[in-house]
């Protein structure tokens, strides 16, 4: 299991490097030249497009810029933005936001999705079966922006029970809603994944087993049942974290909330490469662990995987 | 068994590493004398020779205080820190008194060393400023910024400055300018500390003005505080403690704050609520609305040669029914356009385009036949980011319909592509042009766009009887005449139409109800000084 992984983390080595350098090449093939906007209406002088060209290196050869960019960023700098604002201090500002909105997220997603999927998947045909599969097919087909826009009006504008926005630092309070709206899609999903495949392991073999030696109920459900039911679960809450702290531009969009997921939407259309580069790096790290974190629990939840 | 126990502890670590990041936070509500204010992140920056731009410059001017200042109801100029600005006869070099007394945040006295200094130092081509170009009317800018790139200027300063006394300096122009003193109230005119010269870096983090507020905190991308400078000399004295920017991407977000009570105030009023009059039933007495100094055009890329016909630009002019697409696509909130600058500048005269941007089919389709007609697909091209492809469909189908061509709308993707091809003169159809006045003069509307050679002069337009009306106006013996030649320049734009005016539009800004009074400039920025707190709320 150690040498697993150790070896996992190695080879986060070369990835790290091949994501920044391709992120960076393409950031910087995207068409558009990131001091043409700079001046609103009118054409920058000449002299500052010279000045910020020569103290952002871009007059270098892509491959130049790059090591360059490299060294900085061994050294703990991000660098900074055409605004002079470091672009460490904006992903240490709008990370933990995006985290903390990420975790609501998948609390939400995990908690109503398994309880809903478990009641539904053990009871079998009925009103609550019929319930839940409407209600999460409902979910499925709205956009997320219209399931956010629908609850913000309704529940801020409206009845005034939630603010229209989410301040900075927020906390768990101000994001429940929000983290329902981002989660609500898969929210849906997770329903239906646990719904399908417990009913799929209720007539398995080891179930009757565990059954007709006289186990209870409850440990029949919790221990056998569930544990090898959840396994599949488990995969898609794990990817889906991993993808939710990509922040979440449209969720992050209309409750003004200042995360990554903006960030980086921002930095594109404005080609400050700088910035999505090192936050894209990031992401891809984020992204690689967790799905390290998810192989992991496979091994907690299931004797039979072995990873030496 | 032993196995899944290492995995546990394994899994666990991982888990809480990656989400402690997340944990804690708190709310963070802004106290309850704080106003709160939308706006969006800066460019550039925070010094005012290098801030061009709406959200960074509106922050400046609650910092910094310039030699006039711009009323904010009617944009009419009157002495700021200036004491007297007075111009010699031939109007080429202006003696400029500051009034005495004055401080900057950090205590350290305004001088006329303060100004000079500044100014020097925008204009000086290796700085890079954004605003250097305000300085190009200043004897000496070319020596400061010489044509050959890369070469290094042999001096560091305008020649055309000089400190007098502590409290007075000269201005000599290369050619005389009445109406220079208008000029002197935009963001890169404001004076500079010595703490800037001292440590550029450390001022842009904690920028120090001589304006009615002084800088507080800063979150980048998120929020930005300012509060009251209690030293502060000038007429208009600031009414709240504190003032918080805050960051929005969406304006719809920002208004569903602002009418759920979290915002205090919004420059723009969105779309979505100004259909139907939405904005005035959900904000009452909070709606306010006022002529701006905004206009939007559509201009022809002259150095295309279909484009080479003044007949066939006036036939598309008169092919769009302005006023029926002010009306359904902007509620009526725009104002129709019958000339090349906003109604409400100083020195506007009504019916400048007359005839030619009045929608007429049957004479559009006459010039268009005079002119020979159109061949190919007319492109009007816009940036696709900026809430412009609406419009642009409905001119683009007004004229197709008039003129019976096809006309289609080609959106850019990102502003920055837009402005890119527009330098690079690449566009090979009509495109987008938006202009928001610098200062409240009709030159502002005029000399940066059409003169040849201009900054903004995207379309090369090049008439040398306009550019010698420009050069007549800028000679003036007084504002009025001066404006009145501006005029009288204007009109010979109606004879080339290089650009088709579309409309301008008012500047509207919401209040909470939350406050008792808070301005919008006509140049959509918030005036702080004018923002007051109701007493219920102290």
């Amino acid at each position: 299991m150690g040498r697993y992984v150790l070896r996992r983390l190695l080879q986060l080595i070369p990835v790290f490097i091949g994501t920044t350098f391709i992120i960076y090449a393409l950031v910087w093939a995207v068409p558009g030249d990131p001091f043409a906007g700079k001046c609103g209406e009118r054409s920058c002088p000449p002299s500052y497009v010279a000045e910020m060209t020569a103290r952002y290196h871009l007059d270098e050869p892509l491959i130049v810029q790059y090591f360059k960019y490299l060294g900085q960023l061994f050294t703990g700098n991000f660098g900074e933005t055409y605004a002079g604002v470091q672009i460490g201090d904006l992903i240490a500002n709008a990370y933990p936001t995006t985290v903390r909105l990420a975790v609501v997220a998948l609390l939400i997603e995990g908690v109503i999705g398994v309880a809903a999927g478990i009641l539904t998947g053990l009871r079998g045909k009925g009103f609550l079966d019929s319930l839940v599969l409407i209600s999460t097919l409902f979910l499925i087909s709205l956009p997320v922006f219209v399931t956010g826009f629908v609850l913000k009006v309704w529940l801020g504008t409206e009845l005034g029970l939630i603010k229209t926005s989410v301040g900075s630092d927020p906390s768990i309070g101000e994001l429940l809603v929000p983290g329902f709206v981002l989660g609500s899609l898969s929210m849906a999903y997770v329903a239906r994944l646990t719904r399908t495949s417990l009913m799929e392991n209720k007539r398995a073999d080891y179930v009757r087993t565990a059954t007709a030696k006289g186990l209870k109920q409850n440990r029949v459900v919790g221990v056998h049942l569930l544990r090898n039911s959840l396994i599949p679960v488990v995969t898609f809450l794990g990817t889906d974290l991993g993808a939710l702290m990509g922040g979440a531009i449209v969720t992050e969009g209309v409750f003004n909330i200042r995360g990554i997921g903006g960030l980086v939407y921002k930095a594109i259309l404005t080609k400050e490469g700088m910035t999505v580069t090192g936050i894209v790096t990031l992401l891809v790290l984020v992204y690689l662990l967790m799905n390290l974190l998810v192989d992991v629990l496979y091994a907690v939840l299931d004797p039979r995987i072995r990873y030496d | 068994m032993r196995k899944r126990r290492l995995a546990a502890c394994l899994a666990v670590p991982l888990a809480v590493s990656l989400l402690a990041t997340g944990c804690g936070g708190g709310d963070s509500g802004p106290p309850a004398d704080t106003v709160t204010v939308e706006w969006g992140e800066p460019e550039n920056p925070l010094v005012p020779g290098n801030t061009t731009e709406a959200n960074g410059s509106n922050v400046m001017d609650a910092l910094f205080a310039g030699l006039v200042k711009y009323s904010p109801d009617d944009a009419s100029v009157h002495n700021e820190m200036a004491e007297s600005i007075t111009p010699s006869p031939d109007h080429r070099l202006y003696t400029i008194k500051i009034k005495p007394g004055w401080t900057f945040h950090d205590g350290t006295p305004v001088t006329a060393e303060s100004f000079v200094k500044a100014w020097n130092y925008t204009a000086y081509g290796p700085n890079g400023q954004q605003g250097g170009s305000f300085f190009e009317q200043v004897k000496g800018y070319d020596e400061l910024n010489p044509e050959e790139p890369g070469a290094v200027p042999r001096t560091k300063e305008l020649s055309g400055l000089k400190v007098v006394d502590p409290t007075t300096f000269t201005v000599e122009l290369k050619t005389p300018l009445t109406i220079f003193p208008t000029m002197l109230g935009y963001g890169p005119f404001y004076p500079l500390p010595e703490r800037f010269f001292a440590d550029p870096k450390g001022f842009e983090q904690h920028p120090i003005g001589n304006g009615p507020f002084k800088f507080e905190s800063r979150t980048p991308n998120e929020s930005l505080t300012v509060s009251r400078y209690d030293a502060f000399r000038g007429p208009d004295k600031p009414k709240v403690p504190k003032v918080q920017f805050k960051v929005y991407d969406e304006l719809d977000t920002a208004y569903e704050d602002l009418v759920s009570g979290n915002l205090d105030f919004i420059r723009q009023v969105p779309v979505s609520a100004l259909a139907g009059g939405i904005w005035h039933t959900d904000l009452g007495r909070g709606a306010q609305e006022k002529p701006g100094l905004l206009t939007q055009n559509i201009a022809f890329p002259l150095y295309d040669k279909r484009f080479q016909n003044p007949d066939l630009r006036k036939a598309i002019s008169m092919a769009i029914d302005r006023p029926t697409i002010t009306r359904q696509i902007f509620a009526g909130s725009r104002t129709p356009a019958d000339g090349w600058v906003a109604p409400s500048v100083d020195g506007y005269v009504p019916n400048q385009c007359g005839e030619y941007c009045t929608y007429n089919p049957r004479k559009a389709k006459e010039l268009l036949a005079k002119a020979g007609g159109f061949q190919g697909t007319l492109q009007i091209i816009s940036n696709g980011d900026g809430g412009h492809a609406e419009w642009s469909e409905a001119v683009a189908s007004s004229i197709r319909q008039t003129l019976g061509i096809d006309v289609r709308f080609t959106p850019t993707p990102t502003f920055s592509e837009f402005r890119r091809q527009a330098n690079a003169r690449e566009f090979s159809g009509m495109f987008r042009t938006g202009w928001i006045a610098d200062y409240p003069s009709i030159e502002s509307f005029l000399t940066q766009l059409y003169r040849t050679g201009a900054s903004s002069n995207d379309y090369e337009y090049s008439n040398p009887a306009f550019d010698a009306a420009l050069d007549r106006a800028n000679a003036a013996p007084s504002i009025p005449e001066a404006n009145r030649r501006y005029a009288e320049a204007e009109k010979i734009l109606a004879q080339d139409m290089p650009v088709i005016p579309l409309w301008s539009q008012p500047v509207q800004a919401g209040l909470s109800e939350r406050l008792a009074d808070a301005k919008a400039t006509p140049f959509r920025k918030l005036d702080l000084t004018s923002v007051t707190l109701k007493p219920q709320h102290p």
